[in-house]
């Protein structure tokens, strides 16, 4: 028999006790983690995702909204802007290159985006199976698309128009399949990748066979331009070149820092109520070990007259403080797993992204160890007076 | 082998207790008789390293215990000495089998763990409480705590056995056998038994006995 088998006798010996130090230090532990989970995975595809897009070019409207639509995809964009007046925006000597955006159309909810070579490139994405499109309404795959929707290269589909509806169906021209991409952890695993010309062509008309090819340019509209400037002053002078215009630019670094700042008011508040509950834990832990060494009194005096010394003691009530806090840090973890697992099915479901790496994360074995070491010193607290204790007058008071 | 000499205690630093001398040797029976408020409790602590005295020696085992620091005495009391207290006490997360072993447990003894539990299940056989080894403390009789108690203090080989009143709520029949039992008990260990009580019955049966009377000696009213 050892002493760690004395000390959980004892925490199971008070079942009721120990199970709500546990919980409110599982609870405590598990809100942080799971928010530091959620950040960090955050954090890590909003940086991925905006790496060097400097600006984006869109229609008139929410800054913010364009930012999300264009370059998160997690919202609708803000309208179209006209191919003539983007390619002029493109031209721009302070602008080094830009990648257009066309899209309002789905595949089971996955976005069909029209665009050039250059946007599989600017995230690194590399072709695994098959090639990249090249003829209209030849299409190639995200790798979140590919594993989800089960489509296989030669597959052909029809979209849904729309970002999300699937009822609005273009019966009339099928995409083909030509080739998947390889996983990139960017917002490209996510999309349907084709060039603009398919876009348009899905939605042409009976006008457009009547129109002369000037007329046919300066009807064609897309959605966004990726900018990325040559020059800084780009940030200074496009928003006066385009006040008269429909269009505006965004800068992606701008608008996220503002949408973290408004996250951050309720992160910051969760992240209160969650060291609420930690504190809350520890000092249920001194409750805890305070009262078992309160009514244990008697015993721990026996043990004393057994040959046990004060600090045999100590390391027995220490120990019950450790298991405690080791246990409810364990199941914090847990908690905060099951609870990305459960944010993650959400956040796929609704915008196609995946958070869902449950690796244990450094500042979690930061948590882990400060909430172990708490948890040790609201046990020591109480243990100390052990080290006071009259063994004679607590074995007369009887 | 025990031996007190010029033993004196106080509680406040003003009025002191001042105890007999006394000897009693190896193997040897010592009753320790005195009503009550003549510092029965109090010499027992003290010759159980508890408290520590005034003046005087106590010489247990052959170790002067005054001379040990609060480790040494610790470890002394542990290896060297069995107490059965009046109330039965135990660890009550623990069940009784597992209340036996604490003594060897906290003290460092060199027993392996096969011959602990032999040694457990040994006592508990002869003292009658081998059927509630696995049991709690909490359901066994008041008659078979206090048994279990004698056993845990004889467990781990002590040199003395001290108990403390173990008669008082006894009749005579029950106190014949409980007395019976730490007699050959501590006998078949080879131990000192030394019993603290206030119970005159078991003034006939000691011929070795100290009758403590209420001694102070208090500077302030001299």
């Amino acid at each position: 028999m050892r002493l760690s088998y004395i000390a959980r006798r004892n925490l199971a010996s008070k079942p009721l006790q120990t199970a709500l130090s546990v919980i409110l230090l599982a609870f405590g532990v598990g809100m942080v983690s799971l928010m530091m989970l959620a950040e960090r995975q955050m954090t890590a595809q909003f940086e991925r995702n905006i790496k060097d897009i400097d600006l984006v070019l869109g229609a008139k409207g929410s800054p913010l909204q364009l930012i999300l639509a264009n370059v998160y995809h997690v919202d609708a964009p803000t309208g179209n802007i006209s191919l003539a007046e983007a390619e002029k925006v493109m031209k721009n000597p302070y602008i080094e290159s830009g990648i257009p955006l066309a899209y309002g159309d789905n595949y089971r909810s996955f976005r069909i985006v029209g665009t050039e070579y250059t946007y599989p490139a600017h995230y690194d994405a590399i072709v695994s199976e098959g090639r990249l499109w090249e003829g209209v309404f030849e299409v190639t795959l995200g790798h979140a698309v590919a594993s989800k929707t089960d489509l296989q290269i030669g597959d052909q589909f029809f979209s849904s128009h729309g970002l999300t509806d699937e009822t609005d169906v273009h019966k009339d021209k099928a995409f083909t399949v030509v080739g998947i991409l390889a996983k990139s952890n960017s917002v490209i695993d996510q999309l349907i990748l084709t060039g603009v010309e398919s876009l348009w062509a899905v939605h042409a008309g009976h006008d457009d066979l009547e129109m002369s090819a000037e007329e046919l340019y300066a009807s064609r509209e897309i959605t966004a331009v990726l900018l990325k400037k040559r020059n800084p002053m780009a940030i200074l002078t496009l928003p006066n070149l385009l006040r008269e215009t429909n269009m505006q630019v965004a800068l992606p670094a701008i608008e996220i820092n503002r949408l973290n700042q408004q996250f951050g008011i309720g992160a910051a508040t969760l992240r209160s109520i969650a060291l609420l509950i930690m504190i809350l834990s520890f000092a249920s832990i001194f409750i805890s070990v305070f009262e078992n060494m309160q009514a244990r009194r008697y015993e721990l005096a026996l043990m004393r007259t057994m040959g046990a010394t004060p600090f045999t003691l100590i390391k027995l009530l220490l120990l019950e403080g450790g298991i405690l806090s080791l246990f409810g840090t364990i199941c914090g973890l847990i908690i905060s797993r099951i609870g990305l697992y459960i944010l993650a099915s959400e956040v796929e479901n609704k915008f196609q992204y995946n958070i869902g790496d449950l690796g244990l994360i450094t500042p979690e074995v930061f948590l882990a160890i400060f909430a172990i070491l708490v948890g040790l010193i609201a046990a020591a607290l109480p243990a100390e007076r052990t080290l006071r204790m009259d063994i004679s007058k607590t074995l007369s008071n009887e | 082998m025990i031996e007190v000499n010029d033993l004196s205690f106080s509680y406040d630093g003003n009025s002191t207790i001042e105890f007999p001398d006394f000897k009693c040797n190896r193997g040897e029976k010592l009753l320790l008789l005195g009503d009550s408020g003549t510092g029965k409790t109090t010499l027992l602590h003290l010759l159980c390293g508890l408290l520590r005295p005034k003046s005087g020696t106590m010489n247990i085992a052959g170790v002067d215990i005054n001379s040990l620091n609060d480790r040494q005495l610790d470890k002394f009391r542990g290896r060297e000495l069995g107490i059965v207290f009046q109330q039965s006490h135990f660890v009550q997360s623990l069940t009784v089998a597992e209340n036996l072993s604490l003594p060897a447990l906290m003290s460092g003894t060199e027993m392996s763990a096969p011959e602990l539990q032999e040694r457990t299940l040994e006592l508990l056989e002869r003292l009658g409480v081998s059927h509630k080894s696995d049991a709690k403390p909490n359901d066994l009789s008041v008659g078979e705590q206090q048994r279990a108690s004698i056993a845990r203090a004889l467990v781990h080989y002590p040199s003395v056995v001290f108990v403390d009143e173990p008669t008082s709520a006894l009749d005579d029949k029950s106190t014949e056998s409980v007395i019976q039992l730490l007699e050959d008990e501590t006998e078949k260990a080879g131990a000192t038994l030394i019993i603290v009580t206030h119970d005159s019955r078991l003034k006939t049966r000691y011929k070795d006995r100290v009758e403590l009377s209420r001694l102070i000696h208090n500077p302030l009213n001299s």
